[in-house]
């Protein structure tokens, strides 16, 4: 690790203005920050923590009926307290990793990374979810650009995360047998005027829609309709732990595992 | 009725009040004044021609004491190489330099380059980052047999070729067993990959050197699995240290599996350059560190014959192994291929012909070396996995088929020179059949297809040999070492007993059941009793632990010294006694003359030995401490029959192991308890090389799976419950113990239960063509086979 400097802000305000400072990051839970800080993969000159800000954290129900998850919320904190609204959300953030990453890591932090093997994503973008910055809202379409690449701004900070909650929802994860990351994820949410899928893990361009399955599924709810689909292998992810091919048929698998599931 | 106390019980490891409460100590939890800290640079390219490395922006940063490159090591030696082995044509293998740090070529992704002292190790991190390196790339040699291509690139520039040896074992054997091939009724024949696993000990390598200018003393504290051969290998070889004049500490060690038995460079440089700085300078690895530094197991790629005659009795066994040494050879890695492994390939079976031949190969690659089990675990895989094919093609049922082959009278001499005393090979296999309850497979197998599942029964036998001995044989076999153990049994005056052993535990639970075996012979309770190992200074000359020889080997030294005790205490209690020696009894911590009431207690005898004042001194010395050494004079032959139950997803190809079962043969037992412990880690072990290991190069050289986000190493729920049996007990025959050593033997007899269970679950499932999948299997892999 490199020297840096640290600001523990506890307002949104002191963390913008501290932000602004050169070579400044901000820091969510640091499950992903600190290991590359200690591989001296990132060099930042200070980082600005956001975990002591309170109006950052928690977990409530809008009048519109949506989850509002404040973006420095940890992973266990969401199982814990989604589950009652948003199950599958909850058992999503459940799985993450070990219980030190849980209590440490931050909704946030994970959509600020958008690793493409990464779980969250998956049920941001399923659910058609909102991200608030900062400065504006980001619709999920809008939000992912890529692997590790978002619409966010430079300095722009997550507050919060707007789930609309489906009326039947499932995530399937198929771990990679040594991170256990999403080799490939898939979120499925029904909402009334359609079904949304999108997979993490298996696409060179991070997650993504599979529009052809949630055509058929909006049809027809039942995993028996996305059996005879299939996905290009072209553009996925081939490395140690599976090929284009597998991942592909994985989508699959996993799309009719989740219906089943919701 | 189990035991309460003394040999046969489960007493409790003591280690773990220590372990399990973070009060362990370390060889990273030593500081000592003055200390430096020690950063490697280390060659970020697999091959390539070191051109210049510039120190001078380095030596110019804060904190930096010195910087050390290659050429401060021009007087010093290489890392010696602990075996030689002979070709098939009766020539030296070749034996390239192993330099400290890297001179005129970088040959693997890790090779040290430079090192920078600091007073901090972060000083010394960053440091190094400014240390300019200036390789030439050359192509990687990494494909073993495109290595042997006589336009291959050379490793070694001053060798002829890739090639360390060819050998072949047993020579003369090989024209009757190509003749028995021609005329077999059936031959089967199995191409296989036993990959490259990184050992990943829980704890990383550390080295920290002291030099005492006053008195000219060198100090190595170091991870490591036998302190004494480190200092005579560094001493004696690299960097000309007499003996008297270095100690060699390993304290707490945080598993070793093979890995920390090796003498490395971090540990010369740190001896060396605490001498020239004239401060301590330590240096902890880091996990990442670890991967590229730590020498590798495994790395055999075969092909197995096996000849059969009709009722499918095995004729005859050929096989071709080329074995990865990696970018140099590590201590003991030419034995590992060969020794250990060409040895074993008689297996549990009376195949009257055998012929093995080994390729060992330089490559761009991390060292491999010895790694739990090593040889045997391939020895064992290739075997039972070709028995099971050959079961199948002959349709004959894979216990049947062993059964119809297993050896059945001992002493046993096979056709790869070694000869079992005891075993029954019948015995364990029937126990296994019950504990695994095999006939109960078919409903499970109901179960699984109701729940969409395949499921698939693998079984295997395995026989390993362990404390590698006797020191005159495996001197003409090549080993530059002896392979005795050593223990000085101290008694003090008020009766506790310290045993200084040879042996080194690093997991094992040596202060625990050699303080059994000891007290059990005494007849006093075992926490009078207390074991002190790894430090060079405090224990007799001993060669450590590695290959499950610590309670066969060095357990029968302490054994001995153990008796020397006894009869010498007779004598002090025949004479308090006013009786004759041989009439003196001993039990249950009381000396009595036989046929008499008349007796004295441990303690008073120990007192006298101390307290002299009523004491033979005109036919004994006064004091109680004796020393023995034992040089077995064969191996002990552990041997079992494991049994696996998978279930694989046929939509994903995941394997689960729905259940393990090991019947084991150790011989006695002295801690039941800790013998499963050791069984379960070796089990877990094993099924990791079966599914998830693998250490795996790119086209450059660079480790792919260098870190746990790609190196899958197992966890509690990739493993079921087990069931362990270690009841078929056969004693070894030549120890005086009657124990064979169970290290080893999870990790040895499980990947081929793991592998025969998957192909049984696909070719029960209708996938007739797949006849192997090469560990580790994946999903992935599996779903790759299923596809066809
Ligand atoms: C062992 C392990 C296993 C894991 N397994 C999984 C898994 O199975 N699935 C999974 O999805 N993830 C997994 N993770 C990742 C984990 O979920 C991380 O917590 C998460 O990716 C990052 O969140 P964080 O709060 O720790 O962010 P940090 O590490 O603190 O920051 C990550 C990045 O986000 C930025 N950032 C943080 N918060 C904000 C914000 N509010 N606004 C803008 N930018 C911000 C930081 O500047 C940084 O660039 C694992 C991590 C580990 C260490």
């Amino acid at each position: 690790m490199y020297a840096f400097e640290i600001d523990r802000p506890t307002t949104l305000d002191a963390a913008v203005t501290a932000l602004g400072q050169e070579e400044a990051q901000a820091l969510g839970g640091g499950q992903t920050l600190i290991p590359a800080l200690k591989q001296r993969l990132a060099s930042p000159a200070r980082l600005v923590s956001l975990t002591g800000i309170d109006e950052l954290k928690g977990i409530c129900v809008a009048d519109d009926g949506a989850l509002c998850i404040g973006a420095a919320t940890s992973h266990a904190t969401v199982a814990a307290e989604a589950a009652a609204t948003y199950p599958a959300l909850a058992d999503l953030a459940a799985h993450i990793g070990d219980p030190a990453v849980r209590n440490r890591g931050t909704i946030g932090g994970s959509l600020a990374n958008n690793d493409p093997s990464a779980c969250y994503p998956a049920a941001v973008l399923a659910s058609g979810a909102t991200i608030r910055t900062n400065t504006r809202e980001i619709a999920a379409d809008d939000y992912f650009e890529g692997m590790f690449a978002t619409a966010l701004e430079e300095g722009e900070i997550i507050t919060e995360i707007r789930f609309p909650v489906p009326e039947q929802a499932a995530y399937v994860k198929f771990a990679q047998p040594a991170s256990r990351f999403a080799l490939v994820g898939v979120f499925i949410a029904r909402f009334g005027d359609g079904v949304r899928v999108a997979v993490t893990g298996a696409s060179e361009d991070g997650v993504f829609r599979w529009t052809e399955a949630e055509a058929a599924l909006s049809d027809d709810f039942r995993p028996e309709a996305v059996a005879g689909l299939s996905v290009d292998p072209e553009g996925m992810i081939g490395d140690l732990h599976g090929s284009p091919e597998y991942r592909a048929h994985l989508i699959r698998v996993l799309t009719g595992r989740a219906v089943a599931a919701a | 009725m189990p035991k309460d106390h003394g040999i046969g019980a489960s007493s409790k490891r003591r280690e773990d009040k220590r372990f399990l409460t973070g009060k362990g100590r370390y060889t990273d939890d030593i500081n000592l004044p003055g200390q430096a800290h020690a950063w490697f640079v280390r060659s970020q390219v697999a091959h390539g021609r070191l051109t210049g490395v510039d120190t001078s922006a380095a030596e110019a940063m804060p904190g930096v004491l010195r910087v050390f490159t290659g050429a401060d090591f021009e007087g010093v030696g290489g890392l010696p190489c602990g075996w030689l082995v002979t070709d098939r044509f009766g020539q030296p293998m070749q034996e390239p330099g192993h330099p400290v740090l890297a001179r005129g070529k970088v040959r693997h992704v890790g090779d040290p380059v430079a090192v920078v002292v600091a007073e901090t190790a972060e000083q010394a991190r960053d440091a190094a980052e400014a240390v300019e390196v200036e390789i030439d790339e050359l192509p990687a040699v990494l494909d073993m047999k495109a290595a042997l291509d006589p336009d291959a690139p050379l490793v070694h520039d001053e060798l002829k070729n890739n090639l360390c040896y060819d050998w072949g074992f047993v020579e003369e054997n090989r024209a009757a067993v190509d003749a028995a091939f021609e005329t077999a009724a059936h031959v089967t024949t199995l191409d296989l990959v036993n990959q490259r696993l990184v050992p990943n000990a829980m704890e990383p390598r550390v080295a920290l050197g002291d030099f005492n200018p006053a008195t000219e003393d060198s100090t190595l504290y170091t991870t490591s699995q036998n302190p004494h051969v480190i200092r005579l290998l560094m001493g004696a070889f690299v960097l000309g240290i007499p003996e008297h004049k270095l100690r060699v500490i390993a304290p707490d060690v945080g598993g070793g599996f093979g890995s920390k038995i090796f003498h490395y460079a971090e540990e010369a440089f740190c001896t060396f350059a605490a001498k020239q700085l004239k401060r301590p300078v330590k240096w902890t690895c880091t996990r990442s560190e670890a991967f590229i530094s730590d020498a590798h197991g495994r790395d055999h790629v075969t092909r197995i014959e096996l000849a059969l005659d009709a009722e499918g009795h095995f004729q005859a066994l050929r096989t071709e192994t080329h074995a990865n040494m990696g970018a140099y050879l590590s201590t003991f890695a030419p034995s590992i291929p060969t020794w250990l492994h060409g040895t074993l390939m008689a297996g549990n079976y009376k195949t009257p012909l055998i012929y093995v031949n080994v390729k060992a190969v330089f490559t761009n690659t991390v060292p491999v070396d010895a790694y739990r089990g090593a040889g045997r675990p391939e020895a064992t895989y290739q075997l039972e996995r070709v028995i099971d094919k050959a079961a199948r093609e002959m349709g004959i049922d894979p216990v049947e088929i062993r059964r119809r082959n297993f050896i059945t009278e001992f002493p046993y001499a096979t056709p790869v020179a070694v000869e079992y005393d005891t075993g029954d090979y019948n015995a364990t296999l029937d126990k296994l059949l019950e504990i695994a309850d095999v006939a109960g497979f078919e409903a499970r197998l109901a179960d699984s297809k109701s729940r969409g599942m395949l499921r698939g029964l693998g079984l295997n036998c395995y026989i390993e040999a362990c404390g590698i001995a006797p020191s005159q044989l495996v001197g003409q076999l090549g080993a530059r070492a002896g392979l005795y153990e050593s223990a000085t049994v101290r008694v003090n005056a008020t009766g506790g007993l310290v045993v200084m052993t040879g042996s080194h535990s690093h997991g094992q639970g040596h202060e625990t059941t050699f303080a059994q075996v000891v007290a059990d012979m005494i007849g006093i309770g075992e926490d009078m009793v207390e074991i002190v190992h790894g430090d060079t200074a405090n224990t007799p000359m001993g060669m450590g632990t590695y290959g499950s020889r610590s309670l066969a080997v060095g357990g029968s030294a302490m054994v001995r010294a153990t008796n020397k005790i006894i009869a010498k205490a007779k004598k002090i209690a025949a004479h308090l006694m006013e009786a004759a020696p041989e009439d003196i009894e001993l039990k249950d911590g009381r000396f009595s003359v036989a046929g008499t009431d008349k007796s004295v207690a441990w303690g008073d005898v120990t007192l006298a030995a101390y307290v002299p004042h009523n004491y033979p001194l005109e036919d004994i010395e006064p004091g109680l401490e004796e020393t023995a050494f034992y040089d077995p004079n064969n191996f002990t032959y552990p041997a079992g029959v494991y049994a696996c139950e998978v279930e694989v997803d046929p939509d994903t190809g995941k394997v689960t192991v729905c259940s393990f079962a090991a019947a084991d043969d150790f011989g006695n037992i002295v801690n039941p308890m800790i013998v499963s412990g050791q069984v379960h880690g070796g089990i877990a072990q094993g099924v990791g090389q079966a599914l998830l290991e693998a250490a795996s190069y790119d086209d450059y050289g660079q480790l792919l799976s260098g870190s746990y986000m790609d190196y899958a190493m197992p966890r509690a729920d990739d493993v079921p419950f087990y069931r362990v049996d270690h009841s078929c007990a056969t004693p070894c025959t030549h120890n005086p113990l009657g124990v064979k050593g169970c290290g080893e033997a999870g990790a040895i007899g499980s990947p081929p239960a793991v592998v025969n269970a998957v192909v049984d679950a696909l070719q029960r499932a209708g996938h007739t063509g797949v006849t192997h999948i090469d560990m580790p299997l994946t999903p992935s892999r599996v779903w790759a086979a299923m596809q066809g």
